[in-house]
């Protein structure tokens, strides 16, 4: 277990402007965690720090494991636009599993598993960079699927999709959940932060204004902020 | 002009003519540049993708450097490599001067730093679209940079083809370290550079258009299969 | 994967095959004027038919031919400047010096004769007469024994070229072909062997200008890398050769290379 995740005091800034105002935080196992907020509050920068591509410019992240590669191993990220390589679907998934030091004999069943879990298996030669925009994403989940991960970071992952592809998406992050891995998502899209949290992390220009169960941040949102934006995004509620 | 349409007459027909010593000539020409090319990219993909994803102190020095070195004097690296295996020299003993090998060793240090520094650019600028998702996966350095460099091979062509022209264009090199040595060490340019001396003009001219129509067939095929590649893989 | 397997194994069979061809040969520096007048294109195939080795000529000026014997990257060295060749010798380079053949040089310059030198006989005349009118000269420029003979033949003619050069003198520094194709270009005097002459092409407006004078001889030799100072010379194999060149067969096979019924190199080998 490399959970809980400690944020201690953990800051951000880039040419001087602060991106993240030093923040603490704790992320347990179970509940699904979306982060919300408008553009540029500094959902994408927290992720990335979580996840360890961003170096805090103060505080630290702070896994319980203490050994770095078993925490880079058990979690696995899913960007907004992913990056396949330009080989099979099966391959692109095979390859993560190589660099997760999976051994050669297991790669491959591994990865038609985690293709049929997001429905890719017809698809499994097919050249990953021809896919339509909403298969290369599931294949990007089919990737962090096969890797088995404690916690999977989603950054916006449905933001360049349409509804249906949408909906698969959302489909195959539930079986995730289902499957016992801890969700953070950072989305600006109030529905579906509904559909797919348990709690709301709300950013506001780089501060955490309030952390809040799913439910009571859309009936009772605790800050000005919060409420604001929730108005904004959904006039006609 | 008319002795340029001339020299293509005579280009044909040395085409059509099947001269078995201009075939051996073409033949010895491609085995070298190929061979060359073959070793110059072997070590240029990964000494350029390293320098396009590592950073380390004196790194923008290293790729003036290169790209500088894109420039080597051809007559420069053959006096060099000349030196190095002259029975005098230190690798005088593996007895390789005036042999195809020789020749090969100088082509590749020539197009070695055209190789890398175009690879260098090349996966520097992809690194910026796959470093994120690289590093999520947990492939860094060197595995990363290798990874960039097969995902991005049909694009390192133009690089690979680059260093192949040279490759094939240069005679201040090979002639001095295979010595024109007929049917030994003879090639494309250093025939061309032959004839011009003995003043037959026309034939040399006429086998620079065949040297011209080569490199020209070996960028034509390099360029389909890229096409076909990138349409299939997108 | 198999496109990759294939091409590694196709690439290194191109180059284990450029590199194999382990055949008996011995390497032969030489000058430009013997191997492009095709006087070895004739002779090498009869010697190599006898004892079948094969010779490798790398064909130079003459001060780079011996310094590639000089480096030990030869067996034999094959050229045409005696001071030279004996100062080789007398370093040790070479075992022993053998007089070969000779033809001669001569005076190459444009049709029209600017400096009226044409169908005389005295070349250091004619060299005065073309200091004195300033007109174009090529000169080789490049250590080769047709440039050491043009040095000697001004000197002969009282002028020192080093010092009273002027624009009309063009320093080439190239080989006897190259030369002459600038000469064909400037259309200028030159100093040519007469082998590389009667094999040029691009004669453009030249034309032979003097010849005949005892002065222009043009004497070959041969020596033998020494083993002593060079241990991978092919020291039975070069013997050979040489012993053939000068031998009477090989004497006979220069005697009977011919261009255009002409003779090119006339052996003098001594008994």
């Amino acid at each position: 277990m490399i959970l809980p995740l400690r944020l201690d005091q953990l800051a951000f800034a880039a040419g001087g402007r602060e991106i993240i105002a030093p923040l603490t935080l704790e992320l347990g196992d179970g509940a699904s965690s979306v982060i919300l907020g408008a553009n540029g509050a500094g959902k994408s920068v927290l992720m990335r720090l979580m996840h360890g591509l961003l170096a805090p410019t103060s505080g630290r992240v702070a896994w319980s494991d203490a050994d770095a590669q078993r925490v880079r191993r058990q979690q696995a990220m899913v960007f907004q636009r992913p990056v396949m390589l330009r080989r099979s679907a099966l391959a692109n998934v095979v390859y993560a599993l190589e660099i997760a030091g999976i051994p050669a004999a297991e790669r491959k069943t591994r990865a038609r598993e985690a293709l049929k879990e997001v429905g890719l298996h017809g698809l499994a030669n097919r050249p990953a960079r021809v896919l339509s925009g909403g298969e290369q994403q599931r294949l990007a989940l089919a990737r962090a699927w096969a890797l088995h991960p404690e916690v999977l970071f989603l950054d916006e992952p449905t933001a360049s999709l349409d509804p249906s592809a949408t909906r698969e998406i959302e489909a195959v992050i539930r079986a995730f959940d289902a499957g016992g891995t801890k969700i953070v998502m950072a989305t600006h899209n109030l529905a579906q932060a509904r559909r797919l949290g348990d709690e709301v992390l709300f950013l506001h220009r780089g501060r955490l204004v309030e952390r809040t169960p799913v439910e009571t941040f859309f009936r009772q949102p605790s800050s000005a902020e919060a409420a604001a934006f929730i108005k904004g995004e959904l006039p006609w509620v | 002009m008319g002795s340029i349409l001339e020299a293509m007459r005579g280009a044909l027909s040395l085409i059509a003519s099947g001269d078995a010593t201009l075939a051996g000539i073409v033949l010895l020409s491609l085995k070298v540049s190929l061979s060359a090319v073959f070793f110059a990219t072997l070590l240029a993909l990964p000494l350029g993708a390293a320098i396009a994803v590592t950073r380390f102190p004196g790194r923008r020095a290293l790729i003036v450097l290169l790209n500088a070195l894109m420039g080597l004097p051809p007559v420069v690296v053959g006096l060099v490599v000349y030196l190095l295996l002259s029975r005098a020299g230190p690798l005088g003993p593996l007895g390789l001067l005036f042999t195809p090998p020789a020749m090969v060793v100088a082509q590749t240090i020539l197009i070695l730093p055209i190789i890398a520094a175009l690879c260098r650019q090349a996966v520097e600028d992809a690194w910026i679209e796959y470093e994120e998702q690289l590093r999520s996966l947990g492939a860094e350095g060197m595995r990363a940079a290798l990874t960039i460099v097969w995902d991005i091979r049909y694009s390192l062509l133009t690089a690979v083809l680059a260093g192949l022209g040279r490759a094939c264009a240069e005679v201040g090199a090979v002639i001095i370290v295979g010595g024109n040595i007929d049917g030994v060490t003879r090639v494309m340019t250093t025939t061309i550079a032959l004839e011009t001396s003995k003043g037959d003009l026309p034939l040399a001219l006429s086998l620079g258009i065949v040297l011209i129509l080569l490199v020209l067939l070996l960028n034509a095929g390099a360029y389909f299969i890229k096409e076909a590649a990138q349409r299939r893989y997108g | 994967m198999g496109l990759r397997k294939v091409l590694l194994s196709f690439f290194l069979l191109v180059f284990l095959s450029a590199a194999g061809a382990q055949e008996r040969f011995i390497t032969v520096s030489s000058t430009t004027s013997t191997e492009q007048s095709g006087l070895f294109k004739h002779l090498l195939p009869l010697f190599t038919a006898k004892t079948g080795i094969q010779v490798r000529v790398v064909a130079v000026g003459t001060g780079q031919a011996l310094d590639i014997g000089r480096r030990g990257d030869a067996d034999v060295v094959f050229v045409h400047a005696r001071p030279l060749e004996e100062k080789f010798v007398a370093e040790g380079h070479g075992v022993q010096r053998f007089e070969v053949m000779y033809n001669d040089f001569i005076l190459i310059g444009p049709k029209s004769d600017p400096a009226k030198v044409a169908g005389t006989r005295d070349i250091v005349a004619a060299l005065q007469k073309i200091k004195a009118a300033q007109v174009p000269f090529v000169s080789r420029g490049d250590k080769s024994g047709t440039h050491f003979a043009e040095l000697a033949l001004w000197k002969e003619a009282g002028i020192d070229i080093a010092k009273d050069k002027g624009a009309w003198y063009r320093d080439t520094g190239q080989g006897m072909g190259p030369a002459l194709n600038s000469a064909a270009g400037m259309n200028a005097y030159i100093l040519s062997d007469r082998g590389t002459w009667l094999s040029f092409k691009n004669r453009a407006d030249l034309a032979i200008a003097v010849e005949g004078d005892r002065r222009l001889f043009n004497q070959y030799g041969v020596m033998l890398v020494n083993p002593a100072k060079h241990p991978q010379v092919k020291k039975e194999m070069g013997q050979a050769f040489v012993d053939w060149v000068v031998s009477p067969e090989g004497q006979k096979a220069i005697a009977d290379f011919k261009i255009g019924g002409e003779q090119l190199f006339f052996p003098n080998a001594r008994k």
